[in-house]
């Protein structure tokens, strides 16, 4: 479990980049938090620097966009998902369970 | 309609096939392409392609771009090269299309029914979307001196890259325009010792004006680039390999390679004998239709409305309002998109959208040009016309949408 911030810091509509291996972009979308792999999977853009609409986040460089509950592209240029991962607030805290990366031994 | 023939197989060709399944079309589908490839993206070219780092989808895999998406998997190049593929084989199966790759379409008849091809076939049509790009202009009087490039396709990059692959080399980039300084800085990325030469006493005034040119044209130095500005070329020595750059004043540049970045051409040259009205790309109102309704153009190749676009996102969003005009048989739908563009050069990520004229007022919004990225907004009575953003993709994206809203018809800006 990856210590993010604390709830209060990341307000509804934000969203926070954490630097992992590879980076994970964590949402609050009107008070539900999510969180994706931050690149995105078209080209090299961070989704922490999209924009956020509902449950979808835009991406900043071509705008695909992807549903933070599936990580699922809805449309071009990405054709690709990113990875989701479990996010848990505790004492406050919000914290993100890496996604076991495919094909590692994690 | 029984048959539409897409001529042009790159970005504005594959969007505008995507869309006339999309939008119902289900008759036959001919996809015409000069180059042998199938689509592939061109902006990495000068950007990871060129310095060989794949980007950052490796961690997701190349799910799906195997070697039948065809750009892929031949000569050199090897897993990279897939990341360029703009298909898939799954994407291509429900595309239905037939695809007369390495095949140059040569002529339009008259009334827009037939597509001449150079090996002397013919395709009868019903419909034709015109998605034949630009290619990149060549030097004045330039003979092929071995060691000199352009690069606007996927050959092209190729060979540079295996020129480049070889040590150290002096490369003078000629045009200091967006390819041109990407081009440098992946130059330089990679250890050459690089040069830009530019005709203009500044390079991007056009596009960014005198005060955000200047900002931009700053960062040669800081990456490790000479910038020569105000500084025609004469003309290329050697034989039969290049050696060095003359400039108007007599300066000459000792080069190994030399890369000529000074503009694109849009391929009209096949639709001579057509009926078309051509002019700097293939006349079109704003919804995309050409003199004839049942032909349409997109991309790069196409002024629509009276404005001809090289971006990247005018590519993918034009064909949506061409195929439903070229279905409906007149303009029912008209483009306005807002243009925008993208470069990533020494680091830096520059994003550009809007319509800026000369006289407009330039006001830094956020960071400053100095340090580590900035905002800034282009003006004119109180409105925002366009914004510039140096590594501020989140404030832009906010102010792009803004001027999206509002944007206009192309012609009526
Ligand atoms: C190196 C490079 C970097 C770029 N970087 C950026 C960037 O960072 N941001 C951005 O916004 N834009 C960028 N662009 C521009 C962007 O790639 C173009 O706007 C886009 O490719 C246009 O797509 P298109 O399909 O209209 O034309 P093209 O991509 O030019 O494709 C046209 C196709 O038609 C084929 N063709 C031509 N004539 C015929 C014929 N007679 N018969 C059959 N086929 C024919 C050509 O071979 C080609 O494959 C870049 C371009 C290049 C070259
Ligand atoms: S990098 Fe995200 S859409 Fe292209």
């Amino acid at each position: 479990m990856i210590p993010v911030c604390r709830l209060e810091d990341l307000p509804v509509g934000e969203s926070i980049r954490i630097d992992t291996t590879p980076p994970i972009a964590v949402f609050n979308a009107d008070g539900e938090l999510y969180a994706i792999d931050d690149t995105c999977s078209h080209q090299d853009a961070s989704l922490s620097e999209g924009w956020l609409e509902g449950c979808l986040v835009e991406c900043p460089l071509h705008a695909a966009s992807f549903d933070l509950r599936t990580g699922q592209p809805t449309c071009l240029p990405a054709r690709r998902p990113v990875r989701t991962h479990q996010v848990t607030v505790s004492d406050g805290v919000i914290h993100v369970r890496p996604a076991v990366q495919e094909g590692t031994a994690a | 309609m029984r048959t539409v023939t897409v001529v042009g197989a790159s970005l504005a060709g594959l969007y505008a096939a995507r869309e006339l399944r999309a939008q119902g079309f289900d008759g036959r589908l001919v996809i015409v392409g000069e180059e042998p490839h199938r689509p592939y993206d061109r902006p990495p070219l000068s950007k990871e392609f060129l310095t060989g780092s794949t980007g950052s989808t490796g961690s997701a895999g190349a799910t799906g771009q195997t070697g039948s998406t065809g750009s892929t998997g031949s000569t050199g190049g090897g897993a990279d090269e897939g990341h360029l593929a703009l298909t898939d084989a799954e994407e291509e199966g429900q595309l239905a299309a037939e695809w007369l790759l390495g095949t140059r379409a040569r002529g339009l008849d008259p009334r827009g029914r037939t597509v001449l091809l150079e090996d002397g076939r013919t395709v009868s049509t019903d419909g034709v979307v015109i998605a034949t790009g630009a290619s990149a202009r060549r030097l004045p009087g330039g003979a092929a001196l071995a060691g000199v490039h352009t690069l606007r396709t996927l050959d092209d990059a190729r060979a540079l890259r295996a020129e480049l692959a070889g040590g150290p080399r002096r490369v003078v980039v000629i045009g200091g325009g967006f390819i041109g300084a990407e081009t440098a800085s992946s130059c330089a990325t990679l250890g050459h010792d690089v040069t830009v030469v530019e005709a203009a006493p500044l390079p991007l005034v056009p596009q960014l004006g005198r005060e955000m040119a200047e900002v931009c044209a700053a960062l040669h130095p800081r990456g490790g680039t000479r910038l020569i500005t105000g500084a025609p070329v004469a003309r290329l020595h050697g034989t039969p390999a290049v050696t060095a750059v003359e400039l108007g004043d007599g300066r000459r540049l000792p080069a190994d390679v030399v890369v000529v970045g000074i503009g694109a051409v849009p391929n009209t040259g096949w639709l001579a004998g057509s009926t078309l009205a051509l002019g700097d790309g293939v006349l079109c109102d704003d919804g995309c239709v050409t003199a004839l309704p049942r032909v349409v153009a997109v991309g790069d190749v196409a002024r629509v409305g009276g404005v001809r676009a090289e971006h990247w996102t005018s590519a993918t969003q034009q064909p949506a309002v061409a195929v439903r005009n070229l279905l409906a048989g007149r303009t029912v739908d008209r483009a306005r998109p807002l243009p925008y563009f993208w470069s990533d050069q020494y680091g830096s990520r520059i994003q550009f959208a809007g319509r800026r004229r000369d006289g407009d007022t330039v006001r830094i919004a956020e960071g400053s040009t100095g340090g580590d990225g900035f905002l800034a907004l282009y003006e004119r009575d109180g409105v925002t016309t366009a914004a510039l953003a140096v590594d501020r993709p989140r404030p832009f994206m906010r102010i792009r949408r803004e001027l999206a809203r509002t944007a206009q018809p192309a012609s009526a800006a």
